[in-house]
């Protein structure tokens, strides 16, 4: 069970501003009921002033994600744009008394969706995230917003990066780059690179294909009912067939370039997959 | 405020005539059964008396009853206990929708080398039979599938895949953890090698379960040490709780046909209302082949957490297959392989119930479901409610 604080549980049973406002100046909506956690925000705004008059929400999440969002309601309503947009999510947090780490990333999705709605007020493109490589493929999530919540939240960690953004939360997959990202930003040392591996011969490199196929790659998507199949290799080209829920799969694509990544990574920079 | 407590698959209350058999062993008789004097000494009759107990709930013979510390341990030593006594086989088969206590352990044995292969289910949960049929091979190892599913309540037909399995020698194991007590289970007729069970889903103290296994069954201890259990399980005996688990596994037995068509009757008044007062709501799994005290139910737009706290305020303890309730960011692994839409996953409700439910509680989830229900897509961008 969750540690919520009084604050929390008070904005999520009784939460304010809920609702839509009719004809309103800006909308920002940030997340979606795939993810399991989405946030419209709806404002007025006087243009003279350039003060928020009034502020709604809806928003489809846990408790935390509720409480949040009427959290960053009452924190915005009065203010003028440029003032409520130095909110940050910790101002969020803090205002419900403190949130579990894991549910940090309800905070970041309220101080989005503000961002969101201020955009769409200003005529600019509504979301920053559509920007920039995705780093998370399950949860959407790019190089850049990692950047900017780990800096602004002072995270150091792959865990922490996922208590903020979700990222990493899904396959896990990315968790190594988001390491790098980590390293990266806080100037820690670089990663070793990894010793150059000496030339295969072209029987070993089939060996190591297949074994990396069995091995590494075929016991994760079977796990999801998935299999993969290795048909040929040409050069450095290795055609593979996909099985199984495999098939026809939306993230058929995201599956080929993950298994060509992984070779990549443990084979060769210059082995291309393809599907057949 | 009275606690309504619906989440009888997480764990149970201790029934009051169990807490009384196991007391005196956790005060006075608080002997080693090793022992040689009668203090100790006598208390090995007592852990031989529930073992009979156990052995009695599922049609076994006590000498195949190996107490452990709970089902994860019963399922853990199961397999492994497989994989040590037929080492040339690599080649595990479960299923999609198993406890994490088998599931993480196959993904564990994947790492050392095992193939394994995890059947697909249905949309309605039931094992895909077809697939089933065509993963066997000469390198089966072992097929470990529950017998009724922890989320949904959902049987599989282990009676035909048991017989399947014996035709061609391959080993059976089933986590009975969800099924054992509730409905009734019979190992003369019931074809399966190894069965584990637990006492805390059965009104019996946590820390103890047990492991079936059958007469002939090569075995190999998963824990190493003392000569208890016939060298089958090391560790000095938990008394109090073997006894507990002996008591709770006779009251079961007595009560078993009364107790399904309670709970069945008052799972049922729950379900149906909810669907009819909820628009936008639907069941999850089989409900032809179900435990009688298993409902999941989906509510469209809204997120299981939010639920589950708002219920939480009445007193209502239910769980969810959402991804904010399980500590990770993914939902309902049972959920996403039988192809429940994400939407219902994030919204799904699991109500279990035991025999201390009440019609009148029953009476007061369904008063204050609907509404409460609502209320959150009120709040919702999706789908707001009209009634």
């Amino acid at each position: 069970m969750w540690d919520y604080t009084d604050k929390v549980k008070e904005h999520f049973l009784h939460p304010k501003n809920i609702g839509e406002i009719e004809n309103p100046d800006a909308v920002g909506e940030v997340g979606s009921i795939i993810c399991g956690d989405a946030l419209k925000l709806y404002l007025k705004i006087d243009k003279e002033t350039g003060k928020i008059i009034d502020a709604k929400f809806q928003t489809f999440g846990c408790a935390s994600a509720i409480a949040s969002s009427s959290a960053l309601t009452e924190l915005i309503k009065g203010r003028k744009l440029d003032e409520a947009l130095r909110i940050s999510n910790q101002d969020i947090a803090e205002f419900l008394g403190g949130l579990p780490k894991e549910k940090m990333h309800c905070s970041v999705m309220g101080r989005e969706a503000l961002e969101a709605a201020v955009n769409n007020y200003r005529g600019q493109p509504a979301a920053v995230e559509e920007e920039g490589r995705v780093v998370c493929k399950c949860f959407n999530v790019t190089e850049e917003k990692i950047r900017r919540v780990a800096i602004g939240n002072h995270l150091t960690t792959a865990d922490e990066v996922m208590d903020y953004t979700k990222a990493g939360g899904g396959c896990g997959e990315c968790r190594a780059e988001i390491e790098a990202i980590l390293k990266d930003i806080w100037m820690l040392k670089k990663p070793e690179k990894p010793a150059v591996p000496k030339k295969l011969t072209n029987l070993q490199k089939i060996a190591l294909i297949q074994e990396i196929i069995e091995s590494e790659i075929r016991p994760g998507l079977q796990a999801d009912g998935g299999d993969v199949e290795l048909v040929d290799i040409d050069g450095d080209k290795v055609i593979i067939a996909l099985r199984g829920m495999c098939t026809g799969c939306l993230m058929a694509d995201v599956t080929v370039k993950k298994i060509q990544d992984k070779l990549k990574e443990l084979v060769s920079e210059k082995i291309i997959v393809e599907a057949q | 405020m009275n606690t309504i407590y619906l989440d009888n698959n997480a764990t149970t209350n201790i029934a009051p005539e169990v807490l009384q058999e196991m007391l005196p062993y956790l005060k006075e008789m608080y002997g080693n059964p090793s022992s040689m004097h009668t203090f100790g000494g006598q208390l090995h009759r007592r852990v031989e008396e529930a073992r009979a107990k156990v052995a009695r709930l599922i049609g076994a013979e006590p000498e195949e009853i190996i107490f452990t510390s709970c089902g994860t341990e019963s399922d853990n030593t199961a397999i492994m206990s497989a994989a040590e006594s037929l080492p040339q086989k690599k080649h595990i088969i479960t299923s999609r929708v198993e406890h994490p206590a088998v599931l993480n352990f196959c993904k564990h044995l994947a790492r050392k080398g095992y193939r394994i292969t995890f059947v697909p289910v249905d949309k309605r949960g039931q094992l895909n039979m077809d697939e089933f049929r065509k993963t066997l091979d000469d390198g089966t190892l072992i097929v470990s599938l529950m017998y009724a599913n922890n989320e949904t309540g959902v049987i599989f037909p282990l009676m035909e895949i048991g017989e399947m399995l014996k035709e061609r020698g391959i080993l059976f194991h089933t986590d009975a953890v969800q099924a054992a007590g509730k409905i009734p289970i019979d190992l003369k007729k019931f074809p399966v090698d190894m069965l584990s069970l637990s006492g805390h889903k059965l009104h019996a103290p946590k820390g103890v379960g047990a492991l079936y296994v059958r007469k002939g069954t090569r075995f190999s201890p998963y824990i190493i040490g003392g000569h208890q259990e016939h060298g089958r399980r090391a560790g000095t005996e938990n008394v109090a709780s073997i006894v507990g688990l002996g008591k709770t596994c006779e009251l079961a037995g007595e009560n078993l046909y009364n107790e399904m068509t309670y709970l069945k009757a008052l799972r049922n008044k729950l379900e149906t209302a909810l669907l009819k007062l909820c628009p936008d709501a639907r069941v999850n799994g089989d409900t032809e082949n179900r435990l009688p005290n298993t409902t999941n139910l989906s509510f469209e737009y809204v997120e299981g957490e939010a639920i589950l706290l708002r219920l939480n305020e009445f007193g209502i303890c239910a769980s969810s297959g959402s991804a904010c309730t399980s500590g990770s960011l993914e939902p309902s692994h049972v959920l996403r392989a039988m192809g429940v839409p994400a939407t219902a996953i994030h919204g799904s409700i699991r109500f279990s119930l035991s025999r201390y439910n009440t019609e009148e509680e029953i009476g007061k989830v369904i008063e204050i479901m609907p509404g409460l229900i609502k209320e959150l897509r009120n709040l919702s961008p999706y789908g707001r409610q009209k009634l």
